[in-house]
């Protein structure tokens, strides 16, 4: 079977730093959004039409944070993903560092 | 712990060394790393020393072991036993030079062997090709033996052979000038090698091709031959007849095989010579290292009048004085020797050099603060304050939570691994130079993550923790108001906007603001004016250590009080002012707060009666603050001076020089003298003005011009350096502005994808987030806040009170010496 090895030891490591912290920092972000802070607004894709054709205000608005905020937690998902792999790459790496060649 | 705050009391004491233990006392010395020794053969050069031979001996055995050591790192190795060192190193190093020249000599032969093989096998396969062609004129050579020399002769010409081989690189130039030097006389035929060669020169493999010249005429093989000598071609003899053909193809062979088998025993004998040294080799280089250190030690000691015992003057701190009893009577006691060798302390003018101990948390900082300068022998030591003000200001300019986070995340996981080995014995400058200061770093991401709360400042987003201050449904706008103004004002007069500060830091709604930065600006300036004299007035306060601790209580009265007036009087009201105008002034009467400024500016030029004041009485009090201030200049700038010189001549008795003179009259022992000579050695070692005591006269004009010089700094120094801290303003608004470009131009275009496909998309977005967020704003500003907090230490803080102009304390100890082998990234 061919190595699974795709990249060295500092890649990984650095795979893993990123990943923890992509799920920490998405999965608040999501929260966040879930929660319609009110710092966010910017990052809320809004537009005119949100707000004055809105039936029930602040429906439409609220309707796109919980968007926002499941597209953060399934980021953040994609993140664990990540960092298993990368999580792999590491262990392989450890294990060659000691093979005798 | 006197000593981080002021350094070692330090001492000069003479070692007497009997001859026959002087190495092994020194080697316990070595151990301990407690003293510095002095040179006591200034005069004398490194080759007329006295020990001169030992280190060429020692230099040698290192260059030997450097050899060794290269040899072995080529082959692996196992495990054995050492002996005795020089004559075992000498030995090693001639066998193992003859070992591998032989060796070479062998691959060169055998290189040689399989070119000759391979070249009759395609030479053959030439020939067998053009089998089937038969010239008329030109027979070959195993078709018809009998034709061939009357064929030739009727020809008049003999047909020759040259056969070789040559580097596949060269093989078109070679042709193009065989036929361009021959005319055509000549036929190359040639075959590339498949396999490749090694070249015997640079070792490394190399495409060989194998060529057949075929020529006729005398001349023309000349040149030929000149040409393949010109080109490096090994040319080997063309066998004439198909069965020598063969003859030669067996000899060879066995003798490939023959050398093949030398080969291997020589590797064999290689190995297994090196298997016995490798063990030792670490053992032997450390030998060779601390036996050099002790010899170039034994270089600065001289001999006394009887010869028979060497004299070595250390500087020591006091309290360390018996364990250096003890080091050296183990020493004598590990020679044998009968006769002990002994300490005593002798008195000296000379200032001691400063040692101040540290642990791996306070050395981070003392060496940033010995970077400027190292401190004059016991005088107030910055590094303990700095230990927090330091992380503090960069805090001040850093304040981000989400960074601070991540620095001290980075930071702990280098305090909870410091002691894996690999971290700490990497070659790379840059990250020794971040894992030296790992507790810096810690102090500083903690520190940020305070000022991050405080300026409620998280990735640019701010944190809404306890609820904002502000209704925004209070100010009660209608819906027209609402759709036909681009912005609206939050007035905190009308009843339940404000209901009252947030409780801690700034309130969440600001980031929301468009008025944001002129309320932050404000702030931030202000904060850094107060923190800046804060920080400058507990500079001047520390001066007063020094000057109680070296006995210049005049200087008390003539020169830090009018320092401290003159800077609490004009910058400590303008922080009184601020500090009012917050208190004293409210919303309700924004509109006629009064400028700080304006009322500063004009505190100067004494004018001003028309604006309104911001307290009652408020102009008699700055007039008596700036005449205060104003008569402390020519007290700080003519007090001292002229105290000294009323001091020195205007009354005979009191002069220190003639009391400890009449003193040193009186009392006889040695031991009262040295301890008068260490009281006035510590009294008169201070930065300043010191009055020539050897001399006993005093210099008024040298004095009083220092004085103006320092008056003049002093002065306007107070108002740049105020000036100068309004940096910390300037970089926290950087790092505030660039955190928020950062997010509004690549997290925000990850967040507003509403397509499905944007989620995905948000993964990657993240990802250069992540990496732009520590290149830029962590590497860059962190830098770049550090530089900054590291300047307004050692010039607006330091130039208070700090001299540096010490000399740091280096022990002779073992664990502190280079040897080459470091250099060459050996051990």
């Amino acid at each position: 079977m061919p190595s699974l090895l795709f990249c060295g030891p500092k890649m990984a490591a650095c795979g893993i730093v990123i990943s923890i912290w992509g799920v920490i920092m998405l999965a608040m972000l999501g929260i966040f959004f879930s929660a319609k802070s009110a710092v966010l607004i910017e990052d809320v894709p809004f537009t005119e039409e949100d707000i004055r054709g809105d039936q029930n205000p602040p429906g439409n608005i609220y309707g796109l944070y919980n968007q926002v905020g499941i597209n953060c937690f399934i980021a953040a998902g994609i993140y664990v993903a990540v960092g298993a792999v990368s999580l792999c790459q590491v262990r392989l790496n450890k294990r060659q560092e000691y093979m005798v060649t | 712990m006197s000593s981080l705050l002021r350094g070692e009391e330090m001492c000069l004491a003479q070692l007497f060394l009997q001859s026959g233990s002087a190495y092994d006392c020194i080697s316990e010395l070595g151990e301990l790393g407690l003293v510095e020794f002095r040179d006591l053969n200034p005069s004398v050069t490194a080759f007329q020393r006295k020990h001169v031979n030992e280190i060429k001996k020692c230099e040698e055995m290192e260059r030997i072991l450097v050899f060794m050591y290269c040899i072995i790192t080529s082959l692996a190795h196992s495990l054995s036993l050492s002996l005795c060192l020089q004559e075992q190193l000498q030995r090693l190093e001639v066998e193992l030079g003859e070992v591998t020249r032989n060796k070479e000599k062998l691959q060169r032969n055998l290189l040689e062997l399989t070119e000759y093989t391979h070249m009759l096998r395609i030479t053959r396969k030439f020939v067998q090709r053009t089998a089937e062609v038969s010239y008329e004129e030109f027979p070959f050579l195993e078709k018809e033996t009998m034709m061939d020399y009357s064929s030739m002769q009727r020809l008049g010409a003999k047909l020759g052979f040259i056969s070789g081989l040559i580097q596949r690189v060269k093989i078109e130039a070679f042709e193009r000038m065989l036929w361009r030097v021959c005319k055509g006389y000549t036929i190359l035929s040639y075959a590339e090698v498949e396999e490749y060669l090694e070249n015997p020169d640079t070792g490394e493999p190399t495409k060989c091709v194998v060529f057949l010249i075929s020529y006729w005429g005398d001349q023309i093989g000349q040149k030929v031959k000149k040409i393949c000598d010109c080109y490096h071609c090994h040319v080997y003899p063309y066998p004439s007849s198909n069965e020598e053909r063969n003859d030669v193809v067996e000899g060879l062979r066995t003798r490939i095989q023959d050398l093949h088998t030398v080969l291997n025993r020589t590797e064999d004998y290689l190995r297994q010579v090196l298997i016995k040294a490798s063990e030792s080799v670490y053992t032997w280089v450390i030998q060779v290292k601390k036996m050099k250190a002790i010899y170039y030690i034994l270089n600065l000691c001289s001999f006394d009048v009887t010869n028979k015992c060497l004299i070595a003057e250390v500087w020591c701190p006091v309290n360390d004085i018996p364990t250096l009893r003890r080091a050296l009577e183990e020493g004598s006691r590990k020679s044998g020797a009968t006769v002990p060798s002994f300490v005593n302390r002798i008195p000296t003018s000379d200032t001691p050099p400063t040692l101040i101990k540290t642990n791996k948390f306070t050395s981070g900082f003392q060496n940033i603060v010995d970077a400027y300068g190292v401190g004059s022998y016991r005088e107030v030591n910055p590094a303990p304050f700095t230990i927090i003000t330091f992380p503090f200001l960069f805090a001040v300019m850093f304040g981000d939570l989400g960074h601070g986070v991540i620095m001290a995340v980075f930071a702990a996981w280098m305090v909870l691994c410091e002691n894996n080995r690999k971290l700490k014995n990497t070659r790379n400058e840059i990250w020794n130079t971040f894992f030296e200061g790992r507790y810096i770093i810690l102090m500083m991401g903690l520190f940020s993550i305070y000022t991050g709360l405080i300026y409620n400042d998280c990735f640019s987003k701010s944190l809404n923790i306890f609820g904002s201050g502000w209704s925004v449904k209070a100010m009660g706008w209608t819906k027209e108001q609402w759709e036909n103004n681009r912005f609206l004002t939050l007035d905190p007069n009308v009843t339940g906007v404000f209901k009252g500060p947030y409780p801690l830091g700034i309130d969440p709604i600001w980031n929301l603001a468009s008025n944001r930065l002129t309320f932050l600006n404000s702030y931030k300036m202000k904060m850094s004016v107060i923190l800046g004299i804060i920080h400058m007035s507990f500079g001047v306060i520390l001066s007063t250590y020094n000057y109680l601790h070296f006995r210049k209580k005049y200087n008390l009265y003539l020169v830090f009080l009018p320092e401290l007036l003159f800077l609490l009087c004009l910058f400590g009201y303008l922080v009184f002012m601020i500090l009012y105008k917050w208190l004293a002034f409210s919303a309700k009467d924004s509109r006629h707060a009064p400028s700080i400024l304006i009322h500063f500016i004009n505190m100067f030029l004494m004018q001003g009666d028309g604006l309104q004041p911001l307290y009652p009485g408020q102009t008699g009090l700055q007039i008596f603050l700036v005449v205060i201030a104003v008569l402390s200049v020519p007290v700080l700038l003519l007090g001292k001076p002229v105290y000294l010189y009323w001091l020195h001549n205007g009354s005979h008795r009191l002069g220190l020089y003639r009391v400890s003179g009449y003193e040193r009259v009186r009392r006889n022992s040695e031991e009262e003298l040295y301890l008068m000579r260490a009281h006035d050695m510590e009294e008169g070692s201070s930065h300043r003005g010191e009055d020539g005591k050897t001399s006993g006269s005093f210099d008024f004009a040298d004095e009083l011009l220092h004085q103006a010089i320092h008056t003049i700094e002093y002065c306007l120094g107070c108002v740049s350096n105020t000036a100068s801290y309004l940096r910390l303003w300037a970089l926290s608004l950087a790092h505030a502005q660039l955190s928020e470009v950062l997010w509004a131009m690549v997290m925000r275009v990850g967040l507003r994808m509403d397509s499905t496909l944007g989620v995905l998309f948000l993964v990657p977005v993240f990802g250069l987030f992540a990496v732009l967020t520590v290149s830029i704003l962590l590497v860059m500003e962190g830098l770049s806040a550090f530089l900054h907090a590291l300047r307004l230490h050692w010039v607006e803080f330091q130039n208070k009170f700090y001299g540096g102009t010490g000399v740091k304390f280096c022990p002779f100890a073992f664990s502190l010496l280079p040897s080459s082998f470091e250099h060459d990234g050996l051990l």
